[in-house]
Order: structure tokens, then C-alpha cells, then sequence
């Protein structure tokens, strides 16, 4: 299966490169306190990811009331093929989050047969919440990039040469294409469908970019 | 340098195109090495100016190349005349164009049919063939149109029916879906991999990289050269160093 985005929740639903993702790679290091949405750390990889999570699970509450297990449903049932499943565990911990910050509030349900279940709502600060972030334009794609790094460094390294990080960065490019394309072609569901219209417009503007450094710098 | 000559459909050696004009020599294609096998489909991109479409030309015969040679299922085709090389592609070369190129005072269905009658069919034949490919693209409704009152998208499904008509041994493409928005894309992206599918040898050139990612190779042109020509895997796990730097051209 073929995702979008990270193996977590995607960071920011919009705002980041939707890749295809790859579980061996090591993390893209972006430069040292940089803004990259990809960083190395595990620890603060999973927290950006509860962090992206936090406004899909407003906007589910914002409707009714619900459980964790339910808004893991919801969000499957909604972007499809193209996000992973949402882990249930970041989920949890993000309606925790979410409830000291004092934008949920949660209600033991008692259960007949089955332990309670906590039930979570939106509080008018969590409408809030969810309101402001609605009003404000997102940030477009990255303006940073890991494969221009290599390829204005590679000179000054002489690790490799540009034309052979091009040529390796097309193929890569062009991989990633070809696995949207069979995903896009496969989904019968609009919302997931758009979502890989859109990573594949985003690559190809990388490749055409990539066309763009070659004229320039090769 | 290309192995198994008497296996491939298309083989292009050392081919170049030199445009002269007042004084001024513009290389286009500066020694191309390129080959298909049966049944591949290849494309090719690059930026504009890099001379994709000249080699198509070249390689279709609507351009005679200055230097370098051409062979068509094991035939050397380089030198001959317009007039053969028309035959051969009324015969053996289905084309498509950028601007769909229909004949605008016939009939969708005579577009086709046209097309499959200089290939050789029978009146018959070339009806059946017709209808069936029509019928295939979705197209049956628009049979007795003019190509004018059709949407572009339907316009290069025609097209693609035309070049299809003769059942040709290659099929080259020139941005088939460069004047086509991303839905009529789509559709002929679609065409494309299935006659593919069906075993029909592809080559065409497009800016368009989901229509390059369908290809089984994409020969990366630049400048008049190649400068890469890669299959298009699924893992995209970068390859070791050495291997990536061999390049061609």
C-alpha cells in the first residue's frame, strides 16, 4: 500500500510535500533549525503528528460527540487510500492533549456489558479553536528542499556529480508518478482522488523544476 | 551501444539534425541512440528546444535526419524517399499530434476508417475496425460528427482511433495530451496503457510526467542528447552510485 505524507499523520493536512512514503528512509534532515517539516526525530515526528491531528478531530466533534475508536472510523472513512489509518494510540493521546488545553471535554458513558467509554465533545474554546484555523490562509509547499541542498553542496563536496543526482532524483520522481497514478486510477472516491490529483501536480512541478536546475547549474 | 539489432522494432543510431538558415546552424539532435523493443513503450522528455520532437520526426519520416542511421523491424529506413516513407507509415506507423491533425471536412467515423483503407483493409474491414474502435473509446455517439463540433479530449480520442486504424507495428505520439486539460488527459493516458497492454509498441514525447510514468522507460533529452534513459521502477530506492553515473549519449 502506498501512502501520502508520512508514515504518521501527515504534518499539516495541506501544507506538506506529499511524498510517497517510504518506510526505510532515514529521516530528511533538513538543516539544523530548520523549518522542515520532515525532521530527523522520532519523538518530534510523532508530536507533529498529534499536532496535525488536532484540528481533523475538532472539526469531527464539532459535528457530535464521539469516541476515540469512532473518530479513527470517521477518519478513515473520509480520506481514504490516500492517509494512512490514523494510529488509535496518537489519537488518545492527542484527545488528552486536547482536553487539558480545554478544547474537548470527555464523559464517562457507562457500558452494560463493556468497561466505560469515554465519550468526548467540543467546548466553545475548542469551536474556537477550530474556527480560527479554519479563517487562516495555509502555508503553501516548502520553499526548502533536501534534494537542492544535495545538489549545491555535491560541487563544494565533490561527493557526486549534478547530472547523476539529477538523473537519480528524476527516476525517483517519476517512481513516485507512476505509484500515484496506479492509486489514483484504483480509487473510485473522490476525496482520496483529489488528494493524489494533488501530490501529483506537486511532483510535477518538482520535475519541471528539476529541468529548471539542470539548464541552469548542469 | 545497442545490442540485439533483429529483435527490435526501432533502433536509431548515432542519428543528428542540423537546421541551417541564414547563416546560423541550430543543432537539435546531436547523436541519439535509441532502441524499442516489440511491445515497449518509451517516452521521451525533455525541455523545449531539447529536440524530442525533431527525433520523433525523425524517427516517423516526416524528417529526413542529417546524419545517423534508422532501422524499422530490421529494415534501414533512414534514406528513403517521401513517397516510401509514406507507404511504410500508411502501413506500419500510427501517429498522433499535439493538435489532433483530423481531417476537418469528414466525419469522425471517415477520420478512421480513412486511415484503416490506406492501411490496406478492405472496405469491410476498415468499417468493422471502424465500429470497433468507436465503439472502444467511447466515441460511438459522436460517429457522424465533424471533428470541429467535438471537445478536444474527444478530438484526440479520434485521433488515437486513427493512428490505431491500421494496427501498426509502432505507435508515436507527439504531446498527445499537451493541448488537453487534466481530465481529457486522463482518458488518453488511459488509452495509452491499455493498448499497451494489448502489446502496442509505444514511443512518444511529452512534458507530461504521468503520461512519462506510464512508460516502461523515459529517455531524458537534453540539449539534442540523451542524457539519461532509465526504466521507471516502482521502488524508488535510489540505485548505487556507479551504475546511476553510467550515461549515455
Amino acid at each position: 500500500m502506498i501512502y501520502l505524507a508520512m508514515p504518521e499523520w501527515p504534518v499539516g493536512l495541506v501544507h506538506s510535500a506529499p511524498t510517497v512514503c517510504d518506510h526505510e528512509q532515514e529521516g530528511k534532515a533538513g538543516l539544523p533549525g530548520s523549518a522542515c517539516p520532515a525532521a530527523p526525530a522520532r519523538g518530534r515526528q510523532a508530536r507533529e503528528g498529534t499536532t496535525a491531528m488536532r484540528m481533523p478531530l475538532l472539526a469531527l466533534l464539532a459535528k457530535e460527540p464521539a469516541h476515540g475508536y469512532e473518530l479513527k472510523a470517521q477518519l478513515e472513512q473520509i480520506f481514504g487510500e490516500a492517509y494512512p489509518s490514523p494510529n488509535i494510540g496518537q489519537i488518545y493521546v492527542t484527545l488528552q492533549r486536547l482536553e487539558r488545553d480545554g478544547l474537548v471535554r470527555s464523559e464517562d458513558v457507562v457500558q452494560a456489558t463493556r468497561p466505560n467509554k469515554k465519550v468526548y465533545g467540543l467546548t466553545e474554546a475548542g469551536r474556537e479553536e477550530l474556527l480560527q484555523w479554519m479563517d487562516r490562509p495555509s502555508e503553501g509547499p516548502r520553499v526548502r528542499d533536501d534534494f537542492f541542498m544535495k545538489l549545491v553542496l555535491s560541487q563544494l563536496a565533490e561527493t557526486s556529480d549534478r547530472l547523476g543526482l539529477i538523473n537519480r532524483q528524476r527516476r525517483h520522481y517519476l517512481g513516485q508518478m507512476r505509484s500515484l497514478s496506479m492509486l489514483a486510477e484504483a480509487s473510485d472516491r473522490r476525496i482520496p482522488r483529489l488528494l493524489i490529483e494533488g501530490a501529483m501536480l506537486h511532483l510535477q512541478a518538482d520535475l519541471d523544476w528539476l529541468q529548471r536546475c539542470q539548464e541552469e547549474l548542469v | 551501444m545497442i545490442s540485439g539489432g533483429d529483435r527490435l522494432l526501432l533502433r536509431a543510431s548515432k542519428l543528428t539534425k542540423t537546421f541551417r538558415g541564414d547563416g546560423t546552424a541550430v543543432h537539435a539532435v546531436r547523436g541519439v541512440d535509441l532502441a524499442l523493443r516489440p511491445g515497449e513503450f518509451v517516452a521521451v522528455t525533455g525541455p523545449s528546444g531539447s529536440g524530442k520532437s525533431t527525433l520523433l520526426h525523425m524517427l516517423g519520416g516526416l524528417e529526413p535526419p542529417t546524419s545517423g542511421q534508422i532501422w524499422l523491424a530490421g529494415q534501414r529506413v533512414d534514406g528513403l524517399s517521401q513517397a516510401r516513407w509514406a507507404v511504410l507509415r500508411r502501413r506500419h506507423i500510427g501517429f498522433v499530434f499535439q493538435f489532433f491533425n483530423l481531417v476537418s471536412n469528414m466525419t469522425v467515423a471517415d477520420n478512421v476508417e480513412l486511415a484503416a483503407l490506406m492501411g490496406g483493409a478492405s472496405r469491410k474491414q476498415a468499417r468493422a475496425r471502424r465500429v470497433e474502435l468507436l465503439a472502444d473509446l467511447g466515441l460511438t455517439a459522436k460517429a457522424d460528427a465533424a471533428p470541429v463540433r467535438l471537445s478536444g479530449g474527444e478530438q484526440q480520442r479520434v485521433a488515437m482511433a486513427r493512428a490505431l486504424a491500421n494496427r501498426p507495428s509502432l505507435l508515436l505520439a507527439d504531446e498527445p495530451t499537451g493541448n488537453l486539460d487534466s481530465a481529457a488527459s486522463q482518458a488518453v493516458l488511459r488509452l495509452l496503457r491499455r493498448a499497451h497492454a494489448d502489446g502496442q509498441a509505444i514511443l512518444l514525447v511529452t512534458h507530461d510526467a504521468r503520461v512519462a510514468s506510464a512508460a516502461d522507460r523515459v529517455v531524458s533529452l537534453f540539449d539534442g542528447m540523451v542524457m539519461d534513459d532509465a526504466a521507471v521502477g516502482q521502488s524508488a530506492r535510489p540505485a548505487p552510485l556507479p551504475s546511476v553515473l553510467k550515461l549515455r549519449g
